[in-house]
């Protein structure tokens, strides 16, 4: 395949990280919790994945059912994450920002201690192929850059397409919506709001949890990926802002994020470059300097329905009134 | 009505506490079948909690609610919508940025799909029933406080009520608006439908209800037939005593000009025109009031007077009654005095004009200084683009009670001598406060006004809608103002406070104060006012004489509008 070819594919197959992150937070910010502990829990995420991964490979389970328990692990460490951070935003009724980045400190630095250390989630780069080689279906021994894109990047997209359906067309949307609109309504209307923002913020955790694992071992395949992890994290965030709280629109929004970050590792390959670490350095400065722009852009949009959800970061108590 | 009329919702024996606080005592009333019922009462005597335990709101200590006889447990607004009972309360509970069908349908359990068209047919259905005018689709954004109220209630019939109770229905609406409610809610009441509306208002109570029960302090006095009482009867038993209903209205005493705005504009940040060519003059002993439905310019006028607001064209000018009064550089800078004096302004007393011809500026300090220097006839003062800091160094006395009370009035966490606090904090000595002043002032608004307060210190915002208007009304009219102006003073408020404020609106014309009086009640403004400008869109559609006007041509005048100047 050509050069572009290998990019564009590279870049596709980046695109599911910021899939699953920014649909997870969409999911939390619709019930109206401004998550800032997104890139906490995709690192939390990633590790529970890959201690789940480990741990079923010294029990020997056969391939296709590690890929799988990799998710679920993945998944319940982002869900625990989401809880925590529920629990604090609901129940104790912290400040959510304050609770957010809490949480990314919490998580970012749990996951370099836990991927450093022998013999806990570290896998040996010879077990590490063989775990990334568990996640190459469907396109598995093609031989092609193709069979990077392994199922974890369509369920992504069906994560998102599913999530923009549910919100829409569903009772379960349309309450979960008004939640994060105006919580008061929500309860007056007999929602229970606390479920509800509990709920949301747990599976959008556990959504964007399947990114840090996703990242880690489908994409990057490598132990060195905790490093960079963070940075995909807000990238993620700042997507939602871009994508207008429409987690259908991640798909198209975070291949373009996905080629701004990966033409960074491909600069080297473009023979009118002369491709230095320097220049490496610069272009991985991209994807940031498009997301200041968006927000530059998105901040002066005034249609009422692409606004954040208007209780975003309040916490409701229904004495309050 | 026949004579064993049915009764669809019993209240016995209810009691309601809230910590020390008796809400609702020993209450015993009853709501018919068919019939338009009014709960008539003071703020705070407990007529919307009644109601709030029919809807689930809050749940009664003591006594019980019957439905069609049988004693129910209502313990959520669930429960209440399985006995079909439905409330409409006085702030909307709606999502912005849904419909009208998705806040309708929203957090109701249907059999089947969610579909929206189904919903959005069903709406227009019930709509069609009982003459609303509604689109299902429209948002909520777009939508007048009437169409809102629209929203509610047939949300509130979508899920089958047969009992609606309506909180202060007309509080936010116009006069048309209102009659077109009532006539919905006669047809409802016509349809078998029970409908009680909660209300202070006594035109309304006798316009629109079969019967009237009156509460006082939690209790219910009596419920009479509509058609059997008088106001003055309902009054008094409201209020417990024989009240005097009439708005003290004193004769202006030479009224002279005070504020003058002439071909005032002002567009807000989206660039829409919300004041188009305002021109009016407000006198100097005279209650000039503003009518108009609520959001037709009258806040922006008020803040674009006061400085807040910074007006697109137009002058904003203030008379300053100084005829024959020596200049001072208290107020003016020597330049100034030239400036004026180039124009003619000032007069030595034997006559003759100044024009400080060939005189230095010492000659000139000096004279001024011995007070040779006066004023021809009223200092005309420019307050357009100053700030309400910039006004207030010029020595004018404007005083501004905004709509927004915790707001813009007041400091909601500070205490009512810090609240006094704002207006004088930079008088005295640098650096420290005076801390004794504003107390001492503090103490004597409450004194006078009888606000209930635990303390000065306390929080004002733990103060009820009416004590916090008398202590905001009472900071601004303690440094005398010259020119007083106050967006909807009474808004909230019962009839003891309501009459008690307009008293003092009075007290300050007599004293040569212009009062500039935004309200909403078409009678009171008929009743205190001298003369009422009316606007609508933004723009005055009329001037009239508060003594003669018609409330009908009040009213068509706040309908009325004005052909856009080609720009």
């Amino acid at each position: 395949m050509s050069h572009l070819g290998n990019f564009l594919v590279d870049s596709l197959a980046l695109s599911a990280t910021f899939i699953y992150g920014s649909t997870g937070e969409i999911l939390t910010e619709k019930a109206g919790h401004l998550n800032l502990g997104i890139p906490g829990v995709m690192c939390m995420g990633g590790a529970g994945g890959c201690l789940m991964i480990s741990i079923a490979m010294n029990w020997g389970v056969p391939q296709p059912l590690i890929a799988l328990l990799g998710v679920l692990g993945a998944l319940i460490m982002g869900a625990l994450m989401g809880a925590l951070y529920s629990f604090f935003a609901v129940t104790l009724r912290a400040n959510q920002n304050v609770t957010g980045l809490t949480m990314t400190t919490f998580g970012v630095a749990l996951m370099k201690v836990l991927m450093v250390k022998d013999d806990i989630i570290y896998l040996k780069n010879d077990r590490l192929a063989e775990a990334v080689a568990c996640f190459r279906f469907p396109f598995a021994g093609r031989g092609d850059k193709l069979q990077t894109l392994g199922f974890m990047f369509f369920l992504a997209v069906i994560v998102a397409v599913l999530a923009t359906y549910v919100l829409n067309r569903t009772r379960t949307g349309l309450s979960l919506r008004a939640v994060g609109e105006n919580p008061a309504t929500a309860d007056a209307a007999g929602i229970n709001v606390t479920r509800y923002k509990y709920l949301a913020t747990i599976i959008g955790s556990g959504i964007a949890g399947l990114g840090g694992l996703y990242y880690i071992v489908d994409w990057m395949g490598s132990n060195e990926a905790y490093k960079t992890i963070e940075g995909l994290g807000w990238l993620s965030v700042a997507l939602v802002i871009f994508v207008l709280w429409k987690p259908w629109l991640t798909i198209p929004s975070g291949f373009i994020f996905s080629v701004l970050y990966t033409c960074a590792n491909h600069v080297s390959s473009i023979s009118w470059i002369n491709g230095t670490m320097e220049d490496t350095y610069l272009f991985q400065m991209l994807p940031y300097v498009f997301t200041i722009i968006i927000l530059i852009v998105s901040s002066v949009r005034n249609k009422r329905e692409n606004q954040p959800p208007a209780s975003l970061g309040l916490s409701y108590f229904r004495e309050d009134r | 009505m026949a004579d064993n009329p049915a009764v669809a919702l019993e209240f016995k024996n209810i009691t309601k506490t809230f910590g020390h606080v008796v809400a609702n005592n020993n209450v015993t009333l009853d709501v018919r079948k068919g019939e338009v019922l009014s709960i008539l009462g003071e703020n705070g005597c407990g007529k919307t909690t009644l109601m709030n335990m029919a809807a689930g709101i809050y749940f009664p200590d003591h006594g019980s609610i019957l439905i069609d006889g049988h004693p129910v447990t209502i313990r959520s607004p669930k429960d209440a919508y399985e006995h079909k009972i439905g409330m409409i309360h006085q702030h909307f509970k709606l999502v912005d940025i849904f419909t009208a069908a998705e806040n309708i349908v929203l957090g109701l359990n249907e059999e089947g799909k969610y579909n929206i068209a189904n919903v959005n047919a069903r709406v227009s259905e019930i709509a069609s029933r009982y003459g609303f005018n509604i689109d299902p689709k429209a948002k909520i954004y777009d939508m007048s406080v009437s169409e809102k109220q629209t929203v509610e209630i047939i949300k509130v019939l979508y899920r089958g009520a047969d009992i609606l109770i309506l909180d202060e229905p007309t509080a936010v609406l116009t006069l048309q608006e209102i009659k077109r409610l009532f006539e919905v809610l006669r047809h409802m009441a016509a349809d078998g439908k029970s409908v009680v509306i909660i209300t202070h208002k006594l035109n309304e109570v006798m316009e629109v209800s079969d019967r009237v029960a009156v509460m006082r302090k939690g209790e219910h006095i009596a419920t009479v037939d509509t058609d059997k009482t008088t106001i003055q009867q309902l009054t008094d038993m409201m209020v417990g005593y024989k009240t005097d209903l009439n708005i003290h209205r004193s004769e202006p005493v030479s009224p002279r000009p005070r504020i003058e705005v002439k071909h005032l504009s002002l567009r807000d940040k989206e660039g829409n025109q919300v004041l188009s060519n305002v021109s009016f003059k407000a006198n100097g002993g005279e209650i000039l009031g503003i009518a108009g439905i609520a959001g037709s310019g009258q806040r922006e006028l008020l803040e674009t007077i006061a400085g807040i607001l910074r007006p697109e064209k137009g002058e904003i000018i203030f008379h300053n009654p100084k005829k024959d009064r020596p200049v001072t550089f208290y107020h003016k800078t020597l330049r100034q005095i030239k400036k004026l004096a180039r124009e003619r302004c000032f007069h030595y007393p034997d006559g003759s004009t100044v024009t400080f011809a060939g005189k230095s500026n010492r000659q000139i300090r000096d004279e001024v200084r011995r007070e040779q220097v006066l004023f021809n006839g009223d200092e005309i003062m420019d307050l357009r683009y100053k700030t309400p800091l910039e006004i207030r160094n010029l020595g004018v006395k404007l005083s501004f009670v905004p709509e927004d009370r915790l707001g813009m009035g007041l400091v909601g966490n500070m205490g009512i001598s810090d609240n006094m606090m704002l207006r004088s904090y930079r008088k005295g000595m640098p650096v420290f406060l005076n801390l004794v002043k504003p107390k001492k002032l503090g103490q004597e608004i409450v004194d006078k006004l009888e606000v209930v307060t635990p303390s000065l210190r306390a929080p004002v915002r733990r103060l009820s809608g009416g004590n916090l208007q008398k202590v905001l009304v009472g900071r601004e009219i303690s440094s005398s103002p010259k020119v007083l102006m106050a967006a909807y003073p009474v808004r909230g408020l019962d009839i003891n406070s309501s009459y008690l404020i307009y008293e003092l609106l009075d007290e300050q014309k007599r004293t040569g104060t212009a009062v500039i009086f935004v309200g909403e009640d078409l009678d009171v403004l008929m009743e205190l006012c001298d003369r009422i400008i009316v606007m609508n869109s933004g723009s005055i559609t009329g001037t009239v004489d508060g003594r003669t006007v018609t409330k009908d041509k009040l009213g068509f005048l706040m309908t009325k509008q004005v052909k856009k100047k080609q720009a």
